[in-house]
């Protein structure tokens, strides 16, 4: 019992000293300037956080915020039956093992092995071309659709695994149970099945969306230049400007921003249950 | 027609998920370097691939990474898990809750930075150990998450039940709950080791130039251009992924008959 407790402080310090204070520093830096010599230094300014509210950094946001939520809704409507079908299967554990097998492969090359697919003269386009759907190629790559695609690609995992594993723990006996009183399949589904599968579907989108907002490289590699999304933007001023204290504070702005999300996210779902 | 439509959507959804891979590994083979279309079969990519040494090092610095992050990441969310299952609600457990939540809420980007402020302050090299750390770290939300999702799903009477019975705290740990839970241990060291062997956000800002890893090789490649040898690349490692994971599914198995 002691040596359990033991071995939970050291938990509770590890993510006190690696979690809660650099976060803290993080939240103070954002009020503090930069300078020539120092990365950040005193005086306490507002001055980063005021320079946050231009047109630019706004629309930059807006697009990363619809991104993520078409993202997350492609992503749960794709995943959403197929957890279903997948739990209703007699291979489930095979089709789960090819779940986990391209999510075990890095998301880098996942992303640029959609290149070949996307491109002009890529595979997308000549089938198309070949089942006379499109008269000329289409230009995919480089566009909002690329982007969508490969982020979709890249999370849709993340939504399958926490709606399979909460689908597999549903008692199917309850949809019978409903039908046999009375309740059309549309009423079972509804009144049954969905709030059932929630925490799973909290889960999922939580699982997507956040990283939607984030990863830098897919818009980096698949929206090509002109695709700017809030994650470069840090990044850019981390690692190019040098301007810490502004990158600081356009963390902590995102961090907000998805609070904000969450909240209004939750709130509808905690009311119902 | 309700088993088409099953069979049909599932298929789909697998070939969507299968196509750029399996087209990736078919241009590994292809004997051009620019060209997209087919110009015969050549392994001369893989040769190439063998004499980077940079590429060797980088996996290997990746797998052990990802190893050691896994293992203390689910040892800990074990713990943890184990902990909260058998005492009520206590205030360090709002504490610990809160603080997940927060990590979970909290983008990688944010975290990365926030962990570079940290180290940059702390005065810790960036290298193997911030990385370590780092890993560890946004390792620890998600493997709480996937062990918390199964122990929920069990009784907790069945332990005391064992107590009731003679059995030792000890024996109640080895027969009831590892016996439960070890499938959930074990998903959980799977997606750890899958997070760190992928995660490019949060390396990238807290990695240095002695200790380099695979994801941001690739993504220095990446960003140089497109080439077979990066196809070669990707081939392998989803041949060592394929690998690695019908090993654990195999084990899996084996422990559950």
């Amino acid at each position: 019992m002691k040596n359990r407790s033991l071995a939970l402080s050291a938990i509770y310090i590890w993510l006190f000293a690696f979690a809660l204070i650099p976060i803290a520093l993080t939240v103070a830096a954002s009020f503090l300037s930069s300078s020539t010599s120092e990365l950040i230094t005193l005086p306490f300014t507002l001055s980063n956080y005021q320079s946050l509210f231009s047109p630019l950094l706004l629309h930059i946001l807006l697009r990363s915020l619809g991104l993520a939520l078409v993202t997350t809704f492609f992503c749960l409507a794709l995943a959403y039956p197929f957890s279903y079908f997948m739990v209703k299967s007699k291979h489930q554990s095979l089709m789960l093992l090819f779940i986990i097998i391209p999510f075990w492969t890095s998301s880098l090359i996942r992303t640029y092995a959609l290149i070949a697919i996307l491109k002009f003269n890529g595979l997308l386009n000549t089938a198309l071309l070949k089942l006379h759907i499109i008269s000329s190629p289409i230009t995919f790559l480089y566009t909002n659709f690329a982007v969508i695609s490969g982020l979709v690609y890249t999370l849709f995992p993340f939504m399958v695994l926490p709606l399979f594993t909460n689908m597999e723990r549903f008692d199917f006996r309850l949809i019978e149970a409903a039908r046999d009183l009375g309740a059309s399949r549309r009423q079972t589904f509804w009144r049954i099945f969905l709030p059932s599968t929630k925490p799973g579907i909290l889960s999922g989108v939580m699982m997507v969306f956040l990283p939607a907002m984030t990863l830098f490289y897919i818009p980096q590699i698949l929206g090509g230049a002109r695709s700017i999304l809030i994650g470069n933007l840090i990044q850019n001023q981390f690692l190019v400007a040098g301007d810490w204290p502004q990158g600081a504070a356009t963390s902590i702005f995102l961090t907000f921003i998805l609070l904000i999300f969450m909240v209004m996210y939750r709130k509808p779902w905690s009311k119902q249950s | 027609m309700k088993q088409l439509i099953k069979h049909g959507y599932l298929s789909f959804v697998f070939v969507l998920l299968y196509l750029p891979i399996l087209v990736l590994i078919a241009y590994s083979f292809n004997d051009a370097h620019f060209s997209l279309s087919w110009h015969g079969f050549t392994i001369n990519w893989y040769h190439i691939l063998f004499q980077d040494e940079d590429l060797w090092s980088a996996l290997i610095n990746s797998m052990l990474l990802g190893f050691g992050a896994a293992s203390i990441a689910s040892l800990f969310a074990f713990i943890v898990c184990v902990h909260l299952f058998l005492q009520s609600q206590t205030k360090s457990s709002n504490f610990l809750h809160s603080t997940l939540l927060m990590m979970i809420i909290l983008p990688d980007i944010v975290l990365g930075i926030s962990l570079l402020v940290f180290f940059n302050l702390a005065h810790i090299k960036l290298g193997f150990t911030s990385l370590f750390i780092a890993h560890i770290t946004f390792c620890i939300p998600f493997a709480i998450i996937v062990i918390q999702s199964r122990i929920s799903t069990l009784n907790v009477d069945t332990y005391h039940s064992a107590i009731d019975l003679g059995a030792s705290k000890l024996r109640a740990m080895t027969h009831i709950i590892l016996p439960m839970l070890w499938p959930a241990v074990l998903s959980a060291f799977l997606l750890c080791f899958t997070l760190s062997f992928d995660d490019v956000i949060i390396s990238y800002f807290v990695s240095g130039p002695d200790f380099n890893i695979l994801p941001l090789y690739i993504f220095s490649l990446v960003r140089m251009g497109v080439t077979p040898e990066l196809n070669a690349l990707c081939s392998i490692t989803i041949g060592l992924s394929m690998l690695l994971v019908l090993g654990a599914h195999m084990l899996s198995k084996k422990e559950t008959i």
